[in-house]
């Protein structure tokens, strides 16, 4: 007798806590305003990301076309899976001295691995990190990128 | 409420027929209408029901579901059905060739047999038998027959264990299945689909069957969602243990049949219900309420039917997307040690309401 | 064909055999590509032979090649969900053999990412469970609460998963000045949403009959597989390093260590349930309390560790995790060697599933909280 009223207990405690389960998943049914996903794409205008998002290495620009980049090459050495390649250049100053710059920088995105240690090394602050996310692109050479844009020069007065 | 009644319209229309054509003729024709009124029901409310199923799944999970194609992704069972048809159909070496074709067929013919018992309204019936309830449990176990073959001749390991779970868990449920509907036929009195909706006329009989119909709904609807092979019962195809079970290695089209028979399956079990419990295509009424039955009476049958089913379908839904799933010897613990005595049980508690009257 | 028949004729019964299946590279319930070949008979499971080294990316042989602060990108990549845990462990093995102290606030922050981190790895753990026993919608709920700890990662560390957010020597960054804010609202609010786990999966009939003295794993064969963790502390083996070897901020915090008898799958659900809970608990404690400071020691540009041997072990969300690094006194080390918790627990499997159902040998698994990288590195 005892074990056929633990028997009829055991069913009604299984359902019950079958019921709360429910309850739960009808409780999220029934607010849908409460929906979490978002339409990707669609929503694209009004997606911002957060400032310090890892997104890609950039090489901002003033509107003179000048950037901070010595070409010191540091970047390069602070890159753990070589992303990075400086090619510089020897010019003659106007006062007549010789002097490397950079003549290329030159950026791998399909290796990098946005761990920030070049943005962190970079002496002058030349390189940060950019929040566009959506690289997909049809060919993979499209991913090397020359971070200084053609015809930049080095801003006035960086301390090399 | 003549004006919901098809019975005049099928009569015209055979009346019309057998006068144009000669008899033989006339009878063919009708049968193509017939089948291709089916095929074409099933289709549609196929996607429809699979459209339902993914919104329905979306919102329980806080999501959108099919956004994209269509208003509110209203065509996007349509895209994924053209995308079925064009994909490639694959067959594994070492498979029974002629088994693993004639699978599907099985499975989804034997919707297509069920589905004909079913009364959607007053004359919307292909074959009203005065065993319908009979008939329907039985065709609606060949479909266990069609995913055996599936699983033993694909000569995947994966889709052999689904199989074979699959029968055995359908070859248990089938007893609870048909015990509690038998429950209702003792209640009703007859076997015969359109009399059991005529039956509840005044009350549906999951109210005048009172403490038996209630219980009998329940295990109706759990062996029910067994035999449709759906969550938390899914074991045949358990996504996380044996891939997709017994229809692994099907694609394309064939895939899209068994698909769309698991729906047709859904749908039925969920029509069964609504039919037998909760009134069919009946209206709702309460015993002396004449205004409220009145304005009830409005509303076509179709849509009182389509409504219950939906509903029913709604539950199963519900149940599959919160629950886990089941183990296999759990599943027949639960037939055999539960819902089997509380099914007999159940008969016998029927039989005493009917016997003494005490029921509305 | 031929031969099976003569049997049933023979013995005048249905001949059985055993048969094998390889479950994974590809299954849905490997969570990723772990092989497993697994005998079975019907049902049941006979035997169950693990072969890892499917995602192996040789990491600890690329260690070798790089410098110190290199290495913590590494790091993140073997168990993505213990990133912070992991990254830390080479950090602090690092600042150890060098003999630099970090300012307090630097321990107080990682101490609260690590428990974040534990939170977003348990909370993944859960949904991925509930749906390897069928419960799909556990998955988004799990991930949508997730959401909120991999928005302060993005906010503060600039990366939701790979986050490489401790150095040697500290940070990477300062803590975001939304960050308390946010860490405040997300324990607010999932102190809402953790009793509706309970209710939808924990208390639930199906769960406790699919669990409940499954996979037994007994305290001896717990210590004998180096079974850490969550998974170890459910057969009562008391592995919390930290409890045991505090590091951080975790001396400054009173915790639990959850520990559970019952050896089973139950318990070792039950144990991340109330590790989540305990998680909150820490976060709490310190948030408010962050001193100020420095979030980074000056460091010398390149590190070169003395020569020697150097070993530190964290608690990751799966469980003991070391880092063994042998210096020749170079600023690459000559080798390193990670203990990483899902390898032993791996292979504790095999003796937790004989006996038992497929479905079992599934929900086994997945209580065990396997990452394949985690596993292979
Ligand atoms: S972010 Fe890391 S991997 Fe990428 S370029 Fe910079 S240093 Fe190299
Ligand atoms: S980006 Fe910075 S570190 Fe790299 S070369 Fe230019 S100045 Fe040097």
């Amino acid at each position: 007798m005892k074990s056929f009223i633990e028997y009829i207990v055991s069913i009604f405690k299984g359902v019950w806590t079958l019921l709360v389960g429910m309850k739960v998943t009808a409780k999220y049914f029934f607010t849908p305003w409460n929906n979490v996903t978002q339409q990707y794409p669609e929503n694209r205008d009004t997606l911002v990301m957060f400032d310090r998002f890892r997104g890609e290495v950039i090489m901002p620009h003033t509107e003179n076309n000048e950037h901070l980049c010595t070409g010191c090459g540091i970047c390069e050495l602070n890159c753990p899976n070589g992303s990075i390649e400086i090619i510089s250049k020897s010019i003659i100053t106007p006062e007549g001295k010789k002097k490397r710059i950079i003549d290329q920088h030159i950026y791998h995105l399909g290796m990098c691995t946005l761990c920030n240690l070049c943005v962190k090394a970079c002496p002058t602050g030349a390189i940060v990190m950019g929040q566009k996310f959506e690289h997909a692109v049809w060919d993979r050479a499209l991913l090397t990128k020359v971070l200084n844009q053609p015809g930049s020069k080095i801003a006035e007065g960086v301390k090399e | 409420m003549d004006i919901y009644n098809f019975t005049t319209l099928t009569h015209n229309i055979h009346t019309g027929l057998a006068q144009s054509f000669a008899p033989w003729l006339a009878t063919t024709i009708e049968w193509v209408i017939v089948g291709v009124a089916y095929l074409l029901f099933v289709a549609l409310f196929g996607l429809f029901l699979v459209y339902a199923e993914r919104k329905v799944c979306a919102a329980f999970q806080q999501r959108l579901g099919p956004m994209r194609v269509g208003k509110w992704g209203l065509l996007q069972t349509i895209a994924d059905f053209i995308k079925l048809l064009m994909k490639e159909l694959i067959m594994p070496r070492k498979a029974d060739w002629f088994l693993y074709n004639l699978a599907p067929f099985i499975v989804i013919i034997a919707s297509f047999l069920a589905i004909a018992a079913l009364p959607f309204a007053p004359g919307l019936q292909s074959m009203d038998f005065d065993i319908g309830v009979f008939y329907l449990t039985a065709v609606s176990s060949v479909g266990v027959i069609g995913i055996l073959l599936a699983g033993w001749s694909s000569n995947n390991k994966y889709s052999l264990i689904g199989a074979m779970r699959s029968g055995a868990q359908i070859l248990s449920y089938e007893l609870s299945v048909s015990l509690s509907l038998l429950t209702m036929v003792v209640f009703a009195g007859t076997m015969q689909f359109s009399a059991i909706v005529e039956g509840q006329r005044d009350a549906w009989f999951i109210f005048s069957g009172h403490i038996p119909a209630i219980i009998a709904f329940v295990v109706f609807l759990i062996a029910g969602t067994a035999e449709t092979n759906r969550g938390p019962f899914d074991l045949a195809e358990a996504e996380s243990e044996l891939v997709a079970g017994f229809h692994t290695e099907y694609s394309g089209i064939k895939f899209a049949m068994f698909f769309l028979a698991e729906y047709i399956n859904l749908f039925i079990i969920s029509a069964v219900a609504a039919t037998v419990f909760l009134g069919g295509w009946m209206p709702l009424h309460f015993g002396n309420l004449e205004s409220f039955n009145h304005v009830m009476d409005f509303i076509p049958p179709v849509i009182w039917f389509f409504g219950k089913v939906l509903f029913v379908i709604f539950v199963i839904m519900w149940f599959k997307w919160t629950f886990p799933r089941l183990r296999v010897d759990q599943i027949l613990t639960l037939e055999w040690k539960y819902l089997l005595p509380i099914n007999l049980v159940n008969i016998l508690l029927m039989a005493l309401v009917v016997l003494t009257k005490f029921h509305f | 064909m031929s031969e099976i028949r003569e049997v049933i004729i023979k013995t005048d019964k249905l001949a059985t055999d055993k048969y094998q299946v390889n479950m994974g590279p590809q299954h849905p319930s490997t969570h990723g590509v772990l092989r497993l070949l697994v005998t079975l008979e019907g049902e049941k499971v006979l035997n169950v032979q693990p072969h890892s080294g499917y995602i192996h990316s040789g990491i600890e042989k690329m260690c070798e090649a790089i410098s110190y602060p290199q290495i913590i990108h590494l790091t993140d990549r073997m168990d993505y969900l213990s990133a912070h845990m992991n990254n830390e462990a080479v950090a602090l093995c690092v600042e150890n053999a060098l003999q630099v102290e970090v300012p307090d606030r630097v321990k107080y922050i990682r101490t609260i990412m690590d428990e974040l981190a534990r939170l977003a790895s348990h909370q993944l753990w859960w949904c991925v469970f509930g749906m390897d026993l069928g419960a799909l919608t556990t998955f988004f709920y799990g991930l949508r609460d997730r959401e909120h700890i991999l928005d302060i990662f993005e906010e503060t560390c600039g990366a939701r998963m790979t986050v490489s957010y401790s150095t040697p020597g500290g940070l990477m960054f300062d803590i975001h000045p939304n960050f308390q804010k946010r860490v405040k609202d997300f324990i607010k609010y999932f102190r809402t949403k953790l009793p509706e786990y309970d209710k939808l999966l924990s208390g639930n009939v199906i769960l406790r009959e699919r669990t409940e003295g499954i996979g037994h794993l007994s305290y001896k064969d717990a210590i004998d597989f180096g079974v850490t963790g969550p998974s170890g502390r459910a057969s009562g083996f008391s592995c919390d390093v930290r409890k045991h070897n505090p590091y951080s901020a975790y001396p400054f915090v009173k915790f639990n260590e959850i520990l559970d008898h019952r050896c089973d799958t139950l318990a070792r659900y039950e144990v991340r349930i109330l590790e989540m809970y305990e998680s909150l608990n820490i976060i709490e404690q310190l948030i408010d309390n962050i001193p100020e400071g420095d979030y980074a020691v000056k460091m010398k540009g390149v590190l070169k560790l003395p020569e020697g041997e150097f070993y530190q072990r964290v608690e990751t969300a799966r469980g003991e995790f070391g880092v063994f690094i042998v210096s020749d006194g170079k600023k690459n080390p000559y080798r390193v060697k990670f203990r990483s918790p899902g390898f032993s627990n791996l292979f504790a499997l095999n003796n937790m599933t004989k006996g038992h159902k497929i479905a079992d040998l599934v929900a086994i698994m997945s209580t065990l909280d396997l990452i394949i990288p985690d596993i292979d590195r």
